[in-house]
């Protein structure tokens, strides 16, 4: 027989209402898509947390380094004319 | 790298850490951390860990000898929650860089420990009430602090952990509520389950902080925020009232409630027994890793067959 295993890592996101975005609940251990949908539910929506589930081999998930995270995210730092508090409005103007 | 950068490097890192927990930043998975954070916080989420899934055990017992229908349901779903809460712990420490197979492998040849209280057993149906009222109103007030914790996945699992401790712990005093209104006899089992569970729940806090090691890098590294007096104290403060509400008499003729401090004091706890347990040598410690074990191999052949299907369907869809 195979040596035993725990079987692969997923990871898993939950939708909590209906229009609301998924949002990463923890991980589960399956041995195939199905089976990670089903535990995932049994695990994270045992009291109807959930309208939705997603789940993504962790081995498939690519993140940003967070050594590099100063760098990585600087192009941002200098751009404050991206928000909207930047612009003077002329006095008087309403709804803007 | 050469031998007298290398620790410049260290230590300048290890600054950097240290600021971060000290402002109150999570750490994740993937940010540097000193080894002996990884360390203690493997040590800590595995031994957490074990003790949820452990602790199905005592209450598992009672299971088909429920008393109605309701309380069976019920103690399905509190005993299926530390299921869960043993998963989403275990995925906890696997982030830090240790797999299932290892913990399990700790568990079961006595490398990683779990908490003490599992290995008493649960002789009548008021030690789950018990259990429910005091060994997880003690586990609440511990993972109430931990949520807290520096560590972001540790943290996280306590946030989940601690929204479904409640009913575990308020299912558990109605049990007790309603022994206590019964008959005589009902009322002396309560009595009784309050006296064997009393003190062991005590001990989960763990020893006085004046005897208890490796706690100055824990608070330090804020993975551990209050003390295990501290956390003693506040679950004694609020369960004496719980027990008077219902009738119960707490097993410690030195508790008193001390002005001075706004506190309870309590009688010595016996560390004898604590130790002498954490040995090995309580009642139930070989039979709780033995079911663990039968339970694991008799469960291979499902693993086995999972794998086999995987990869039997890989190949259909290549
Ligand atoms: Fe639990
Ligand atoms: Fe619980």
């Amino acid at each position: 027989m195979a040596t035993d295993t725990q079987l692969d890592l997923w990871e898993v996101f939950i939708q909590g209402r209906n229009g609301s975005h998924h949002m990463h609940a923890g991980s589960v251990h399956a041995s195939d898509k199905k089976m990670a949908l089903q535990n995932a539910r049994d695990i994270y929506t045992r009291r109807g947390e959930g309208s939705s589930i997603w789940v993504v081999p962790a081995n498939s998930i690519v993140a940003s380094n967070p050594d590099d995270a100063d760098m990585f995210f600087d192009p941002a730092d200098d751009k404050v004319y991206r928000h909207p508090t930047f612009y003077v409005m002329p006095e008087g103007a309403k709804q803007i | 790298m050469s031998s007298n950068t290398a620790p410049a490097i260290e230590d300048a890192r290890l600054s950097k850490f240290e600021e971060r927990v000290q402002k109150g930043d999570a750490i994740e998975p993937r940010d540097w951390m000193p080894e002996a954070y990884r360390k203690h916080l493997i040590r800590q989420i595995s031994q957490h860990a074990h003790s949820e899934v452990i602790g199905m055990q005592p209450e598992g017992n009672w299971i088909t000898r429920a008393p109605s229908i309701r309380a069976k349901q019920i103690l399905l779903a509190k005993i299926q929650d530390e299921g869960g809460h043993g998963l989403y712990l275990y995925s906890a420490a696997e982030t830090l860089g240790i797999s299932r197979e290892e913990m399990i492998e700790q568990l079961q040849t006595g490398k990683a420990k779990y908490s003490n209280i599992f290995n008493y057993p649960t002789l009548t149906w008021a030690d789950i009430g018990a259990i429910g009222w005091l060994v997880d109103g003690a586990a609440i007030v511990n993972q109430v602090s931990l949520q807290r914790t520096s560590y972001g996945p540790y943290s996280r699992a306590m946030v989940r952990i601690c929204k479904e401790e409640s009913f575990h712990q308020r299912q558990g005093y109605e049990i007790m509520a309603m022994m206590m209104k019964g008959t005589p006899e009902q009322r002396e089992m309560a009595q009784d389950a309050m006296n064997r569970w009393w003190w062991p729940s005590l001990m989960m806090f763990g020893p006085h902080d004046s005897d208890s090691p490796h706690s100055s890098d824990a608070f330090r590294w804020k993975i551990k925020r209050h003390s295990n007096d501290e956390l003693r104290t506040k679950f004694i403060d609020k369960t004496v009232q719980q027990a008077e509400v219902i009738g119960l008499t707490i097993p410690d003729p030195e508790l008193k409630w001390n002005e001075a401090t706004g506190h309870y004091d309590h009688g010595e706890i016996n560390w004898d027994e604590f130790y002498r347990v954490i040995q090995g040598n309580g009642q139930c410690n070989k039979q709780r890793i033995a079911h663990h074990k039968k339970a694991h191999n008799d469960g291979a052949w499902v693993r086995a067959a999972a794998e086999a299907y995987k990869v039997k369907q890989a190949v259909k869809n290549n």
